[in-house]
């Protein structure tokens, strides 16, 4: 599965790529592939803005992830000053996540057997950051 | 407003599961019973306006109806198409082209949760590979930050459920027509946290249609006539969250399409929340009633805990809000569902209540959908 270009900046350190309207200023994500828009780097720190649990496997197409489900923790992560963005919780138990904590950007495979793995934006609590 | 429009018949084939019936053969059906509710033949329609979003051309009922070469318009229009479909309906009495017409809606959708794809909301091809592309994790995220920020329990999200399924059973075209009890509710096993299975909807289907009348056609017909004080549709403002949101502003999430849409209707019909008798309003999970409360302008942000807990939304409260089971209740046939709404308040205003009718002889009904990719449509019914 081709990694689509455009989630996070090509350079490392590892950055969600935003786009920032040129007229307006707003900031969205993923950045739109359009003249009126320019790629930014977002900041790499969050707190969390809202969340769920993804209890069941989603249906398939889409869903492209492993046939053996194991739920996940989707949030909306706000990156102060620029925008809320959705991605993975990870490294955080389901009844520590709290609305309101520090996060960390990282990221996690859809399909971690995968021999390309799509690569999909995930945040962690700040304080498992090492 | 100018000329008034009066709803004069209603009919509505059950909503649910008919195995070998197809949603527009239950629009048929709808069609024959609001005609003889309101005591006319499929001849004097002059025009209708039919919604279905996933069984087929609502014009086509015209060979099961009768040729007559009635004006048909079919209406597509998401969550609201029900409403566009009436909006349109009264507009073209309103003007002064028609007297005497349909508002209807069908739908039959395939079990399970809708299945979206992303090229259909102009998302990439990752967003649905990686799961995202459900709307119940939607649902969830938004209620679980209102929660959050409004002091509301789970328990109060079940007490929504509870309600529903205990309407519903009094309801002769519900689909679940068990009361469930809350601890039930509230130890299932969970969908999408906070929701557990019993605070979701499914889609479903069913059918409903509505004959309005223009004032003079209405009183010819010596009907006890509704009149449909407003009906407005309105799409969403910026910084809104929807269903399928990669990303929201800062600062966003607190303005709604349901504002926008309520507030014109409370303009339109010249009175305020505080004067409604009877709601119906959109809960196609547990948290959307509670946040359409406020939405809608019934209650403050957070109110809804204690009206809960004292049962102010029951069909004994102050405000009883979804008395035919709402979403939870009946399903959600997308074409249908917002028409359902307006049946069941004028069956309400009419006193035809029976066992889940509202007492006190209601005056007043109000009725508001919202759906994606953000839209929201509201009327509000007088006697």
């Amino acid at each position: 599965m081709p990694q689509p270009a455009a989630l996070f900046m090509p350079e490392a350190p590892l950055r969600l790529m935003g786009g920032r309207e040129r007229d307006s200023g707003r900031i969205v994500f993923p950045a739109p592939a359009a003249p009126a828009f320019e790629p930014i780097a977002l900041s790499p720190c969050g707190t969390l803005w809202s969340y769920t649990i993804q209890r069941f496997r989603p249906k398939s197409p889409p869903y492209a992830g492993p046939e053996d489900f194991t739920p996940w923790a989707l949030g909306y992560v706000e990156l102060p000053g620029e925008v809320i963005v959705q991605a993975r919780l990870v490294d955080v138990a389901f009844d520590a996540i709290r609305i309101g904590m520090d996060l960390v950007l990282t990221r996690v495979a859809l399909d971690a057997q995968a021999a390309t793995p799509l690569w999909l934006p995930a945040f962690r609590p700040a304080e498992a950051a090492a | 407003m100018s000329a008034a429009v009066e709803i004069v018949g209603i009919g509505i084939h059950p909503f649910g599961r008919t195995e070998g019936r197809s949603g527009l053969e239950q629009g048929v059906l709808a069609v024959r019973a609001a005609l003889a509710d309101a005591g006319v033949e499929w001849r004097d329609i002059q025009f209708a306006y039919g919604g279905s979003d996933a069984a087929g051309n609502p014009d086509s009922m015209v060979s099961h109806l009768g040729l007559t070469g009635v004006q048909f318009i079919n209406v597509r229009n998401g969550c609201a198409t029900g409403g566009s479909a009436l909006f349109s309906a009264q507009m073209a009495i309103r003007s002064g082209e028609f007297e005497l017409g349909l508002a209807l809606g069908f739908d039959k959708h395939p079990r399970g949760a809708f299945n979206a794809l992303p090229a259909e909301y102009n998302l990439p091809e990752w967003y649905g590979e990686a799961g995202y592309m459900v709307t119940t994790q939607f649902f969830a995220a938004k209620i679980m930050r209102y929660m959050h920020l409004h002091g509301i329990s789970r328990r109060t999200l079940g007490l929504v459920a509870e309600k529903a399924f205990a309407n519903g059973a009094h309801a002769p075209h519900a689909w679940r027509r068990e009361p469930v009890a809350l601890d039930t509710i509230l130890d299932a096993p969970m969908v999408s946290d906070p929701f557990t299975k019993f605070m979701f909807c499914s889609p479903g289907e069913g059918a409903v249609a509505l004959v309005l009348a223009s004032e003079r056609k209405a009183r010819q017909l010596g009907a006890a006539p509704i009149r449909l004080a407003a009906a407005t549709m309105r799409t969403r403002p910026p910084g809104s969250f929807e269903v399928f949101a990669p990303s929201i502003d800062i600062g966003g999430g607190t303005a709604t399409a349901t504002r926008l849409a309520s507030a014109a209707a409370f303009e339109a019909a010249g009175i305020g929340p505080a004067e409604i008798a009877v709601a119906q309003l959109q809960d196609t999970e547990a948290g959307a009633e509670i946040m359409h409360m406020a939405e809608n302008g019934f209650c403050p942000d957070g109110a809804q805990e204690e009206w809960l807990a004292q049962g102010r939304t029951r069909i004994d409260g102050t405000l009883p809000v979804n008395t035919d089971g709402g979403c939870l209740a009946c399903g959600e046939p997308i074409g249908a569902s917002g028409l359902r709404q307006v049946y069941e308040n004028v069956v309400q205003l009419r006193g035809a209540g029976g066992g889940r009718q509202v007492p006190g002889s209601p005056r007043t009904a109000y009725s508001h959908v919202y759906g994606a990719p953000g839209v929201s449509a509201v009327t509000i019914l007088q006697k």
